[in-house]
């Protein structure tokens, strides 16, 4: 293997780490809206930050691992068209992927309150907090930019 | 490069290949993962198994589906007996087929497991336990098959 053969292995890790904590992420978000006490709200987060950690390992391995295979491959170049909306969507899809993790910390610190000062029961607060529909949008969106980003890869229009 | 040496009619069986593993990859992540959360949280036990069953499944039959679809629209299947199949096809098809018999072997241990949570009788944390271990080894049998199906290392 190349030098750049290894750098194209490592960007599609990075791509599947991406794309599966995704998956796992929206597993996360649809258990959430049934989630109506603190403690299922905490449990719930913790395994929501994993997916939220590889997210963001994810997206920015995808981008400097993109851009240096598109500076280092012969056949392609950072300003093809193809190469400049896969970007442009990247950027969509973090700020929208970066919001859409504030939208859903609201619940968590609701959850911490409501925990701290003793309250154990189900809150119908805490329940429309986890289902926040901001938050589910902004997941949608950055959802899908990415799979765009997939498509584009693939057939590489204008390649 | 890569759109330069795949033919266009093989895109989409690409596409379906490529979601699939990375369904099935995300279900094993969030099922190990709250496996090894759960820490006796019936929510997060459940969490684990049925995201396995509901969305790694489906990930699964739509990988290995695709996977032999493509490998018939690039003609493995007529390579003459005197060449041998590469060894990232190889990792592939061992990675997909014994590997989808260690998934379905943790389905079934887990949803004994499951079962047996919810009727109150021993054991159900074991059994979800050795579902997790087998999620962990078949997360890093994917990464192994995602480096040697991209980097083709022969």
């Amino acid at each position: 293997m190349t030098f750049e053969d290894w750098i194209f292995s490592f960007h599609l890790l990075f791509a599947a780490t991406l794309v599966g904590s995704l998956v796992m992420s929206w597993i996360v978000v649809v258990s959430m809206r049934t989630a109506d006490t603190p403690d299922a709200t905490l449990n719930l987060h913790r395994v929501g930050m994993v997916a939220t950690g590889a997210t963001v390992v994810g997206l920015a391995g995808v981008i400097v691992l993109g851009i240096w295979l598109a500076i280092l491959r012969v056949d392609f170049h950072p300003w093809d068209g193809w190469v400049i909306g896969a970007i442009v969507l990247w950027c969509i899809a973090t700020v929208a992927l970066l919001r859409s993790f504030r939208e859903y910390a609201k619940p968590v610190e609701k959850a911490r309150a409501l925990a701290t000062s003793g309250q154990t029961a189900a809150s119908a607060e805490l329940t429309a907090l986890n289902r926040t529909s901001t938050g589910l949008m902004l997941r949608v969106l950055g959802s899908a930019a990415i799979v765009v980003i997939v498509v584009d890869m693939i057939w590489k229009p204008g390649a | 490069m890569l759109a330069a040496i795949r033919p266009d009619n093989q895109s989409f069986a690409l596409l379906l290949h490529l979601v699939g593993a990375t369904v099935v990859f995300g279900a094993l992540l969030a099922s190990a993962t709250s496996l090894v959360l759960a820490r006796g949280d019936t929510r997060l036990l459940r969490l684990g198994y049925f995201s396995l069953l509901l969305v790694g499944l489906p990930g699964l039959i739509l990988l290995r589906l695709a996977g032999q679809w493509l490998y018939q629209l690039q003609n493995w299947d007529d390579l003459p007996s005197q060449f041998s199949e590469p060894a990232w096809l190889n990792i592939g098809f061992i990675v997909a087929d014994w590997g989808g018999i260690l998934f379905l072997i943790a389905l079934a241990l887990g949803g004994l497991g499951v079962y047996r949570l919810r009727e109150g009788k021993e054991g159900a944390t074991v059994l979800l336990r050795v579902t997790m271990v087998i999620s962990l080894v078949l997360i890093v049998a994917y990464v192994v098959a995602v480096w040697a199906m991209t980097g083709k290392p022969s």
